[in-house]
């Protein structure tokens, strides 16, 4: 790094100017991309706020605390209380099972699994991303939901007492928002593996040893070695597998038997979320119903960003004792 | 603290490769014993069968006997867990655990053995530092993490960490390898010190240092390349420097070859 650099060869001025136009072109495309970004970001957050702004100004309701959603009635009423409510249900049970789930099969796949089985057990779960998330949804209704009884009538016996796993409405198709929650679960599931997975590899293997030479077992050295340094990815991967699972529309669609009623009872059927309500509504809704949907679009954009924004500060807060610099 | 080791007939595999053959020695407790040889010729690998290190490599495996004062670390009833705690190692770049605080890093070893006791990690950590020559430095910001400290000072800190469990013996894979002369004579102070505690096996390139630091000095050395390593002579250093009983280490020693 010290090296002087090696001195200009004579006479070759003019051709250092010839590359420079390389260097021009180049620049000003990598320009131009990121300009095309920020400026079709903007657009979409303009036309999104400019549509929201139209619909808004027609709503009889509250937008943020009105459950129901009529936009297209004489007098427009609708609020986005039970989607965000339902979104953000949803999304934390499919969080709560996929995130340990995926971190243990990452680390078995890192650290557990011999080479042989690892690889093959690796591309699978990178199969399990490749399945079109209507399929996860044709096969949530047709087989999860028909399977689902015994899993939501145990729940309902023996902790019904905590209010959340109370089954109120014994008897029902359990289209719920729990349902949703495994769904979303299992289609998180890939992302958050194998971002993980990459990141436990990456841990230096000298600080798995000095782990290992303090005398930890393999699950403690994975406890003071890989965990800690892996730390930053999997709340990258699971900001990830949480975007997917806030944003999932079809699968939800398919799944959930909606409708406007806001409960904590996540067994009993009914609930809604953004996407969900979205890809249900737009076909029939009238111009004004449109815009209602963008603006609760506009809404759930704001929640990712939020979350994220979230995530990073965590990250961030941390940063000195990321690892980075060994 | 302090024991004796005693190796009879010991190799090393790495899958179907020997990296090591047939080594037989014996370690003096309370003293510094410096292998020296050239690179390839098995002297890390020999040092990491000292405390079951060599086996976390994938396919590698040992025959052969370590005793350690009377317990043989090969005996199927030994747990490898166990010999780690008790034969602390000192690996050859400084890693301390990013994730942690210099404390942490000093009591990871503690607390994976269950102590949880703040008064006595307190402690610990006040007389590994002190131990490790480092206490002056950083005692002001325990909580720091250990990863912004100095290459130097992170060596050091990795013999406080170390040092905190009060192992029998202390392995160091060419502990100053990284580290500029003056964190180096630092570190060759402290094995000083160290030795009137601890068992010290030093792997080390630095012929001067072995030299410097150790009461015993091993050679080892290959017949050729893909042959394994084999422990050549361990004599007083003194006499290894001075008048050596084999001619390949006197070659190596006057820098006739490797």
């Amino acid at each position: 790094m010290t090296s002087s650099p090696p001195a200009a060869p004579r006479g070759r001025v003019g051709r250092q100017r010839d590359s420079r136009v390389g260097d021009k072109i180049f620049m000003n495309l990598a320009r131009g991309s990121g300009i095309l970004l920020l400026v079709v970001m903007a657009a979409i957050a303009g036309f999104l706020a400019w549509r929201s702004g139209l619909a808004l100004s027609k709503n009889d309701g509250h937008f943020l605390t009105t459950f129901e959603w009529a936009p297209d009635a004489p007098k427009p009423v609708f609020g986005i209380a039970v989607l965000a409510f339902g979104t953000i249900v949803s999304a934390i049970i499919a969080m709560a099972i996929a995130v340990p789930v995926a971190i243990g099969i990452a680390l078995f796949i890192s650290h557990y699994a011999p080479r042989k089985i690892a690889q093959p057990f690796a591309y699978l779960v990178d199969l399990l991303a490749a399945v079109p998330s209507i399929v996860y949804g044709l096969w949530g209704a047709l087989f999860l939901v028909p399977h689902m009884d015994g899993l939501t009538s145990w729940l309902n016996q023996y902790l019904g007492w905590t209010y959340i796993f109370d089954q109120t409405k014994t008897g029902t198709v359990p289209r719920n928002l729990f349902t949703v929650g495994i769904l979303l679960a299992i289609m998180i599931l890939p992302i958050i593996t194998a971002v993980s997975r990459e990141v436990f590899r990456q841990v230096p293997r000298m600080h798995e040893e000095a782990a290992l030479a303090l005398g930890a077992t393999r699950w403690e050295m994975i406890r003071t070695a890989v965990l800690p340094f892996g730390r930053p990815g999997i709340i990258s991967a699971s900001m990830l597998g949480l975007g997917r699972a806030l944003g999932e529309t079809i699968a939800v669609a398919v799944v959930l038997s909606s409708n406007s009623v806001l409960s904590l009872h996540i067994l009993d059927p009914g609930g809604g979320t953004f996407a969900q309500n979205i890809a249900l509504k737009f076909a029939e809704a009238g111009n004004n119903g449109r815009n209602a949907l963008m603006a609760s679009g506009l809404v759930l954009f704001v929640i990712t960003l939020l979350v994220n924004g979230a995530a990073r500060l965590i990250v961030a807060r941390r940063k000195e004792y990321s690892g980075a610099a060994a | 603290m302090a024991k004796r080791i005693d190796v009879s007939g010991l190799s090393a595999y790495y899958g179907s490769t020997k990296a090591i053959e047939d080594i037989s020695m014996s370690i003096e407790p309370r003293s510094v014993t410096a292998f020296i040889g050239p690179s390839g010729c098995g002297k890390s690998t020999f040092l990491r069968t000292l405390n079951r290190m060599h086996e976390v490599i994938p396919g590698a495996r040992v025959e052969g006997k370590v005793l350690l004062d009377d317990e043989n670390l090969y005996a199927s009833s030994v747990d490898p867990v166990a010999v780690r705690r008790s034969v602390g190692m000192v690996f050859q770049r400084p890693n301390p655990f990013p994730t942690m605080s210099i404390y942490d890093n000093v009591v990871a070893g503690l607390k994976l053995a269950g102590v949880r006791k703040k008064v006595v990690l307190d402690e610990v950590v006040e007389r590994s530092l002190k131990g490790a020559n480092l206490w002056k430095e950083v005692h002001n910001r325990l909580n720091k993490p250990g990863a912004g400290l100095s290459g130097g000072q992170q060596q050091r800190l990795c013999i406080a960490r170390a040092i905190a469990v009060e192992p029998q013996v202390l392995l160091m894979d060419e502990p100053c390898s990284a580290l500029d002369p003056i964190s180096t004579l630092a570190i060759e102070d402290l094995i000083g010190e160290l030795k009137s505690q601890f068992t010290i096996v030093i792997v080390t390139h630095n012929m001067q240092q072995a030299a410097r630091v150790s009461d015993r000095t091993a050679f080892f050395n290959l017949a050729g390349v893909g042959q394994p390593g084999r422990l050549i002579e361990l004599d007083d250093t003194q006499r290894i420097f001075s008048n050596p009983s084999v001619q390949a280490t006197e070659d190596y020693i006057s820098g006739r070859f490797g």
